[in-house]
């Protein structure tokens, strides 16, 4: 039986290989198809990683919270009094911490590197799972009196620090400010938002309001809250408490946002399942076009050899045998199809992965679904064409011209 | 019809066989009652003007079509009582197929289209080997094995074909207008082959509208309007009775 079955795939592969071009312009929808289907499916998943990422690097359980510009005019930025009633008066939260941030110009070594300052506090570090990987954070001295010591980012060491050197005790100057480098910090990626959490300067919260804002306000702050509360009521108890202190009457609209990484994450999920069932859906139509391509064409070969099927039959050939040997030519030609789709899409999605920065992320059950969902079409869409064939009438197949 | 004392069953029985085609009032009687026996060993050419039914008689005869009435027994089988798949099984046991186009498979060596019937009777690759190449060496064409048809004359072509029609080693050898499309000489050539190859024991049945090549045949039967018309005893029986 074996011997059969090994005749007829090889059978198969010379039909292909005799008409090479047709062919492979007749498995075209089915390589469009799957090649789509695995290059939408390997960048969605590296976005979703990369993003996920982003999103892990901001905390998990945290809500960030900012200003926004309200009814009365310009974003109120929020005060360390918020701040501190947020961490102090919601049940379920462990800590709430501020930060600023603004652009700076990084100085060391004779160079210069366009970053950013960002003023935080150990509590914010925390909140935030910032690791400082050499060195150490601040003292609780260092915080209180705004003392010039930073912590720097990975991007900024790359750039103006000698490499292979340990930059701690290193002097460098933001801007005007001359500070001593007491920790360096992990990678951690770009952050929400396109911002590069990698080039960053750290400071102390109080150094920086005073020597680069002259203010107190903060910009943002984070608030991670006991994964055992539920995310929405603290939330609901955050916006209370906000819309209390900030004198937001009845309906006046919030002139303030809160981000809740969680939904952040969800929202994400929603937005991938989304993309996946559209490009599903296209790449459905392309399969099915491609699968009329394969019966269209698999007629056309019933046709054209129908002598050849006259041979067969009148030599002692089974109906079974003469359909297993047109739906194998079917099935591998789809297969072939599947295939080249499988190599296409690794090229295209690993290219388009490094364009567009994201990780590529090679989702082994996708291809496997989609070469088995070819092979499937191969049996679906070639068994029509294979029955014509088994139920010739040997007399008439064979003479025909 | 032959002369030899059959033992058993006859290898071929025809009992008032009809065939019709089409329905109604375009319905068209190709055989009106066809009585005949075919002996083993026996070289039977079936001749007649077009229209009269040989062909017909041919496609029952090669199990590849059934009667519309009467009774085909091979071997004993009712044949016109099987099913499609089981005269092919018939087809692939007993029967071997020569026609005048020869049908080879295009662009597939003599050796492999030798192999084909081997195939489907489930031989292993060596044994068809083996076979194909035995039946080619009959035919004279172990050589060419390797040759493609287009790569062959019209006579080697035939050959081939009748080499593929002995590869099972067939009960029956059909020979639908084996000559054909051949000239003279290579047409003599086929009919000597053929000649050798009942002579080893294999029955042959032949339709022809030439006499000269049904003058290689034991027997001649004769058909005209749906009807046998006359059976004779062909010039080679005669020439070995005489001889």
């Amino acid at each position: 039986m074996f011997g059969m079955f090994g005749a007829t795939l090889l059978l198969a592969f010379r039909e292909i290989r005799r008409h090479l071009l047709r062919s492979f312009l007749t498995t075209l929808g089915i390589i469009i198809g799957v090649s789509a289907v695995i290059t939408m499916v390997t960048l969605g998943n590296g976005v979703t990683a990369s993003v996920k990422e982003q999103i892990s690097s901001l905390g998990s359980n945290v809500f960030i919270v900012f200003p926004i510009p309200g009814d009365r005019g310009p974003p109120r930025p929020f005060e360390q009094a918020d701040v501190d009633a947020v961490g102090n008066q919601i049940a379920g939260v462990e800590v709430a911490a501020g930060s600023v941030s603004t652009g700076a110009t990084a100085f060391h070594n004779g160079q210069d590197w366009s970053s950013n300052v960002q003023g935080v506090d150990n509590v914010f570090l925390q909140a935030q799972s910032i690791d400082v990987i050499e060195g150490r954070a601040f003292t609780a001295e260092e915080m209180e009196a705004g003392k010039n010591v930073c912590l720097v980012g990975p991007k900024v060491l790359e750039a103006i620090f000698v490499a292979g050197v340990s930059p701690l005790g290193e002097r460098m100057r933001v801007n005007q400010v001359s500070c001593t480098v007491v920790g360096a910090l992990e990678e951690r990626g770009e952050g929400g938002g396109g911002s590069d959490q990698d080039n960053v300067v750290m400071m102390p919260l109080k150094t920086v309001q005073r020597r680069f804002l002259g203010n107190d306000d903060l910009h943002y702050f984070v608030v991670k809250y006991d994964a055992a509360y539920s995310s929405s009521t603290i939330q609901d108890s955050l916006v209370d408490l906000l819309r209390e202190r900030r004198l937001l009457q009845g309906t006046a609209d919030n002139d303030f946002n809160v981000i809740d990484t969680a939904q952040v994450n969800q929202a994400l999920g929603a937005a991938t399942g989304a993309l996946t069932a559209m490009v599903a859906l296209i790449a459905g139509i392309s399969l099915l076009v491609g699968g009329i391509g394969i019966m269209n064409i698999m007629l056309v070969s019933v046709t054209e050899r129908t002598r050849e099927i006259g041979i067969r039959l009148a030599i002692g050939a089974l109906a079974r045998e003469v359909r297993l040997q047109f739906l194998t030519e079917a099935v591998v030609l789809c297969c072939l199809g599947g295939l080249i789709g499988i190599a296409l899409a690794l090229l295209f999605s690993w290219s388009l992965a490094t364009a567009i920065d994201v990780p590529f992320v090679f989702d082994p059950t996708i291809n496997i679904l989609s070469f088995a969902f070819s092979a499937l079409m191969g049996i679906a869409f070639g068994y029509y064409p294979a029955r014509r064939a088994s139920k010739l009438d040997p007399i008439d197949a064979l003479r025909h011209e | 019809m032959n002369a030899g004392a059959p033992s058993g069953p006859p290898l071929i029985e025809l009992e008032g066989i009809t065939k019709t085609f089409g329905e109604g009032a375009a319905a068209f009687q190709a055989l009106k009652g066809v009585d005949m026996r075919i002996e083993r060993g026996d070289f039977v050419a079936v001749m007649g003007p077009s229209g009269s039914g040989k062909s017909t008689t041919m496609n029952i005869l090669g199990c590849l079509d059934v009667p519309t009435s009467g009774v085909f027994r091979f071997l004993g089988v009712e044949v016109q009582a099987l099913d499609r798949d089981q005269r092919s099984l018939l087809r692939r046991r007993y029967l071997g197929f020569v026609f005048q186009g020869f049908n080879l498979l295009a662009r597939t060596s003599a050796l492999e289209n030798v192999e084909l019937p081997l195939l489907y009777r489930g031989e292993r690759k060596a044994v068809r080997r083996e076979a194909a190449m035995r039946a080619l060496d009959q035919v004279g064409l172990a050589p060419w094995a390797d040759h493609t048809p287009a790569e062959l004359s019209g006579g080697q072509q035939q050959r081939v074909a009748i080499a593929r029609a002995l590869a099972t080693e067939p009960e029956v050898l059909l020979a639908d207008e084996p000559t054909g499309n051949l000239d003279t000489e290579r047409s003599i050539e086929i009919m000597e082959l053929l000649t050798r190859l009942n002579g080893e024991g294999i029955t042959i049945l032949m339709v022809t509208h030439e006499h000269e090549m049904a003058g290689f045949a034991r027997t001649v039967v004769h058909f005209r309007d749906g009807l046998v018309e006359r059976v004779e005893r062909g010039e080679a029986a005669l020439a070995g009775e005489t001889g």
